[in-house]
């Protein structure tokens, strides 16, 4: 018995030419919780792709559990005691809860007839494990988030499972939903299993992970133990850069707001909101996922448009009652899901840097070609996009990049007011910063910024003032400045 | 010059693809049957023949480009036929002649159905959020229902004779059919690539969600979409009224598939977001092509041809298949 | 007891059953001809052959694919079959043409399988390249005909009845073909498929998500493959019972049934798309289609109506079924919101 359960050792995987990993090295201790970070196209979605046998390596060996894996097919990683819980968490949202719990081990099995009696025996053993309470007879669609998660774990738990691989498990929870999963993951090292947590958010890496893998472009950069490790290694390992961090103050406000909204409300969403953005600040809302911020970020865009209350632009009236509308009164907005709601990720950058103004670059009538294209170009070095040519695809960017293309569309809108949900999810820290940096710069140059975010650094840090929402009604309002995280938290919950 | 080609070779293999299979396709021709088919008479008829399915698939086309479909081209065309037939039967009262001015009114009447038919495909679609190949399908078997309650299910065919003489006419020995049909297709073009609809249009087929969050006015866009559709079907109609000189609800029921298949082999992705007026066009050429080219061989029965149809289909299919996967069939030096 | 009201009421096949329900009512009150024994019997053997069909376009949108070739593919397999044996001189029992059929619509239904399965084509695309292929090599290869006999087995298994139901009023008599049972049984089979094999759990996996599919170690490409490889045999049983039914084999009449089929899927409450819908949906929404389609006479409307209550029956089936999709998404949001604040 070796001192490692998992060591995957110089693994080499080239996509039609790209490397996509230059030989890297993962090891993971029994029973340890180790995180693998790295910024988005960094290679830690293969390496997993790679042990769990979705992928193939071209080169490099792998040792589980003593053994020498050659070929690994997802029925065998499974078999061997590896688990992977992805990021939609691989369910079927049309079958019951306990299909999905034990479908797998049916699959395994090798089975080719179906028990029921037997199916829910194995399902209600699994949601025993961790003591998770669910109706098994629910269609798993209909479940929440985060319980979805809990019956990716359960299942996950069902093989003798040595070793799960959890890919950015907390991007869509909540705090209090978070704290509880890793109440969960501590059960499960005291069992005896061994966690690899996917992840970029440093105080998460810090929270639980005992050791650290940090993957840069296909390269292994950094490993060891994360208590020798800080917040600023840690961005250096991922990023290669290092940054300042300055906590934003408005240069020079409007003396009017641009954006008020009074008693603002929707039905079964969120109620009674009133406040005010001047030019030149940067207004924070967070609140928990279903404290009604996103709700409200979509009303104020007419994609949900409120059933009570006023919002007025540049002190006059308006009614947001489609985003076409938010557009002509010069609102823009960046969504949550880039991937969903933000590009059109099979189309060229340049299409989508333009879509929204698209109206504006015509003559007579007609689309004005080379207007478009110098717009275009215009966006993509004032944003510095990484591209060698806006023709490609969007999807062939990186996640930092993509964010760039959507603040890019809605800047070339030019509006007065800029609405963010969610504006670095996904984004790797080195992006992030300057996303953050275009931002405060927007405002400086008299823009009104909201940003809808619940990760509480990037609001303090950014922002001048925060609005914080529970149960679809304002909680507190303060200035960033007298506000700390505690403080915030304390009103969310 | 040659790092242009080079480029185009990469951007648009499937319009050289099908520029290749149509040489090659009349290079043989050319061997085999040479005068035959090369003749005057021969294109002429050609000419005067696809502009009927290929209007329906220049509908089929713009409706794909946004993921959606459109299953109902041949109901409309019959219904609008239909009625524009009772019309003309009702305005010539028996006698053989009509008029020019009241086969225009005729033609834009038919224009006006088509528009209707359409709209209310796209409200189908848009507003009541149906799947399109669903709401399509049954406004399809709607319209034709409607065609065979209009006449019984017979075929109406004793309108004044001058429509048909005059559409079967020629201008300096071009078929009229055909200029009707240049003259659609330039207008559509026109719109696909002059004005902003055309690149609305193909990012709305890459997600409608997206263009939502964009504020694109998904539902108009939609209807608009299909109401262009119902017109090019409508013309495809008038056309067919011309061609087979009567109209019934079940002519042309094959080209509903047919058009499908053509829209495809020119390239537009089934599930939206891709497509191009140009390698359309080209595959409604071929298609015809292939047709006439089969028909010069007495030996082969013309069932044949549809044989050959879905095996070019699934042979483009494969092919496209072959290059998104990067799997080379001829290592190129 | 309420539970079990709510969760019906939740149901698309409670509503088309109590739409039937209300149809065959209002054909009795106009004619008080439907519930007669005749009708009744004569209704049973017109879901035959469409029955049948739907079950195979059942399975295959249930998988997220769809099939619009079996018309071809069951025209095909039952010309050949039939020709063959007539050439042979055939004398004995339908079973020998039947097997025959089932292997020839197999293999047809391999080449479906081989292009949407492995090659990942898209199914609709693909199968109307197939469609066209079947109907191109049976007019051009085969040079089908009307063929006005057919072997004499299949000719006796037509005409073979399970029982004669009299109409005591009326007088009229119908037969039940024994080719009833064949359809029961595989809507039978094909249900114990579904529920009690990895292979029909397989398909419902498939169509709610492929990747998680794959990843949970489902042979997607196989079954898929086999997918339609059951289709395909499905669609050429129902294509031999036509053709024994029909007591001649008419070579065409078949194709563009697959459209109705399609819808009457659909109506049942299976998602295009996949992932959802029931056996029982798939029949009583096809047993809507064909009740419509026959009973026109009896309501007293021209058959030249036919067509336009199809249509409007899709068209308003269908926005209903959106509707209704839409408004529980919805809802949704509102029942999360609530329950957070409780």
């Amino acid at each position: 018995m070796s001192e490692y359960l998992l060591r995957a050792i110089d693994i080499r995987k080239y996509f039609v030419g790209v490397k996509a990993l230059d030989g890297v090295s993962l090891e993971i201790k029994p029973g340890e919780i180790h995180c693998l970070a790295g910024e988005n196209g960094c290679g830690k979605s293969t390496l997993i792709k790679i042990i769990s046998g979705v992928y193939q390596r071209d080169s490099g060996t792998i040792e589980f559990d003593g053994k020498t894996l050659n070929k690994i097919t997802p029925i065998s990683a499974i078999m061997s005691g590896i688990q992977v819980i992805y990021q939609d968490f691989a369910i079927f949202p049309n079958l019951t809860v306990m299909e999905n719990l034990a479908i797998n081990s049916q699959l395994v099995q090798k089975k080719k007839i179906v028990s029921w009696k037997n199916m829910r025996e194995i399902a209600k053993e699994a949601v025993a494990r961790i003591d998770f309470q669910v109706d098994l007879d629910a269609q798993l669609g209909n479940l929440s988030v985060a319980e979805k998660q809990m019956v990716a774990i359960c299942r996950a738990l069902m093989f003798n499972a040595k070793l799960i691989i959890m890919d950015e498990p907390t991007t869509a929870l909540t705090k209090k939903e978070v704290k509880a999963l890793f109440k969960v993951i501590m059960q499960l090292k005291a069992q005896g299993i061994s966690i690899l947590f996917v992840s970029h958010k440093l105080d998460e890496v810090f929270e639980i992970a005992e050791r650290f893998t940090v993957f840069r472009s296909g390269k292994l950069i950094a490993n060891g133990d994360t208590e020798e490790l800080d917040d600023k290694k840690f961005t250096y390992y991922m990023t290669g850069r290092e940054f300042e961090v300055v906590p934003f103050t408005p240069k020079k406000m409007t003396e009017e707001p641009l954006l008020e909204v009074e008693n603002l409300g929707l039905e079964g969403f969120y109620s009674d909101i009133s406040f005010s953005v001047k030019g030149g600040e940067i207004l924070g809302v967070t609140g928990l996922l279903d404290s009604g911020r996103t709700e409200l970020a979509l009303s104020l865009f007419g994609m949900l448009p409120a059933d009570k209350g006023k919002i007025r632009i540049h002190g006059n009236e308006v009614e947001l009652k489609d985003p076409q509308t938010a557009i002509a009164n010069k609102i823009g907005f960046v969504p949550e899901d880039r991937l969903s709601e933000g590009l059109f990720l099979d189309q060229s950058i340049g299409d989508n840097i333009a879509i929204s103004e698209i109206d504006n670059l015509t003559n007579k009538g007609l689309l004005d070609k080379k207007q478009y294209q110098e717009e275009i170009d215009r966006w993509v070095k004032e944003l510095t996009i990484a591209t060698p040519n806006p023709d490609n695809a969007a999807s062939t960017l990186s996640g930092g990049n993509q964010q760039r293309i959507v603040l890019a569309k809605w800047l070339a809108c030019k509006p007065d007011v800029l609405i963010l949900n969610g504006p670095t999810v996904g984004v790797d820290i080195g992006s992030k910063h300057d996303i953050h940096v275009i931002l405060q710069a927007l405002a400086d140059k008299g823009m009104a910024v909201i940003i809808v975010s619940d990760d509480l650094p990037e609001i303090l840090e950014n922002c001048s003032r925060v609005m914080v929402l529970r149960d679809g009604r304002m909680s507190g309002e303060f200035l960033t400045s007298d506000a700390s995280e505690k403080l915030i938290l304390d009103k969310m919950m | 010059m040659a790092e242009k080609l080079k480029v185009s070779w990469k951007k648009d293999s499937h319009i050289w693809r099908l520029l290749i299979i149509m040489v090659v396709w009349f290079v043989f021709m050319g061997i085999t049957k040479g005068g035959k088919f090369y003749s005057v008479v021969n294109f002429q008829t050609m000419f005067a023949q696809f502009p009927e399915f290929g209007l329906m698939s220049l509908g089929v086309m713009v409706c794909m480009i946004t993921g959606g479909i459109d299953l109902s081209t041949v109901g409309v065309a019959n219904v609008t036929a239909i009625t524009m037939a009772l019309f003309m039967r009702k305005i010539g009262a028996g006698s053989d002649t009509l008029g020019l001015h009241w086969i225009v009114i005729a033609f834009i009447l038919a224009l006006l159905m088509g528009a209707v038919a359409g709209a209310f495909n796209g409200i189908l679609v848009s507003k009541c959020k149906i799947p399109p190949i669903l709401a399509t399908l049954g406004s399809g078997q709607l319209f034709t229902g409607i065609g065979i309650v209009m006449t019984n299910g017979s075929a109406i065919s004793d309108f004044p004779k001058d429509f048909a003489f005059l559409i079967n006419n020629r201008v300096a020995g071009i078929p009229v059919q055909f200029i009707l049909f240049v003259i659609a297709a330039a207008v559509l073009a026109f719109l696909l690539k002059k004005t902003t609809y055309g690149k609305k249009l193909t990012l709305l087929g890459s997600s409608h969600n997206v263009a939502l969050y964009s504020g694109m006015r998904v539902d108009l866009l939609l209807i608009k979409t299909y109401l262009i559709s119902g017109i090019c079907s409508a013309l495809g109609g008038m056309i067919m009224l011309a061609n087979y000189n009567s109209a019934r609800s079940d002519y042309g029921s094959n080209y509903t598939l047919q058009c499908i298949m053509i829209v495809v082999l020119g390239g537009v992705d089934p599930d939206g977001g891709r497509g191009d007026i140009v390698g359309v066009l080209l595959a409604i050429f071929l298609v015809r092509a292939l047709e006439t080219g089969i028909n010069r061989f007495p030996q082969i029965s013309s069932y044949y041809i549809s044989l050959i149809w879905g095996a070019v289909l699934l042979l483009v299919m494969v092919l496209n298949y072959l290059s998104s996967h990067h799997i080379k069939l001829f290592k190129k030096k | 007891m309420d539970k079990i009201i709510k969760k019906l009421l939740k149901r698309t096949e409670t509503y088309i059953f109590l739409i039937l329900l209300l149809l065959s009512v209002l054909i009795q009150a106009r004619s008080g001809q439907f519930y007669t024994p005749n009708n009744i019997v004569d209704i049973m053997s017109a879901m035959i052959v469409p029955g049948l069909f739907a079950v195979g376009a059942f399975l295959v949108i249930l998988s997220g694919g769809i099939d619009v070739s079996f018309p071809a593919l069951a025209s095909l397999t039952a010309f050949a079959t039939t020709k063959m044996f007539l050439d042979m001189g055939y004398e004995g029992s339908v079973l020998l043409p039947l097997l025959v059929a089932v292997l020839i619509g197999a293999v047809l239904g391999m080449i479906n399988g081989f292009f949407i399965g492995y090659l990942k084509l898209p199914a609709m695309i693909v199968t109307l390249g197939t469609s066209s292929v079947f109907k191109g090599f049976m007019q051009g290869t085969l040079e089908s005909k009307q063929l006005a006999v057919i072997p004499a087995g299949m000719k006796s298994f037509g005409v073979s009845s399970l029982f004669t139901a009299t109409n005591t009023q009326s007088g009229l008599s119908s037969r039940l073909p024994v080719a009833f049972l064949v359809l029961v049984l595989v809507v039978f089979v094909s249900f114990l498929v579904l529920k009690y094999t990895m292979f029909g759990r397989g398909i419902y996996a498939i169509g709610g998500n492929e990747a998680a599919a794959y990843n949970a170690g489902f042979r997607v490409k196989w079954t898929k493959f086999l997918l339609y490889v059951f289709a395909g045999i499905i669609a050429s049983i129902a294509g031999m019972i036509r053709v024994c039914m029909m007591q001649q084999c008419h070579p065409t009449n078949m194709l563009g049934m697959e459209m109705n089929i399609i819808a009457g899927v659909v109506l049942g409450g299976t998602v295009i798309g996949g992932g959802r819908g029931t056996m029982t949906g798939c029949v009583l929404g096809t047993l809507l289609i064909v009740l419509v389609e026959n009973s026109m006479i009896l309501l007293g409307i021209p058959v030249v109506w036919k067509d336009v209550f199809v249509g409007l029956l899709i068209v308003i089936g269908t926005a209903i079924s959106a509707y209704q999709v839409t408004r529980s998404s919805r809802r949704k949001g509102n029942r999360k919101q609530t329950e957070e604040v409780a």
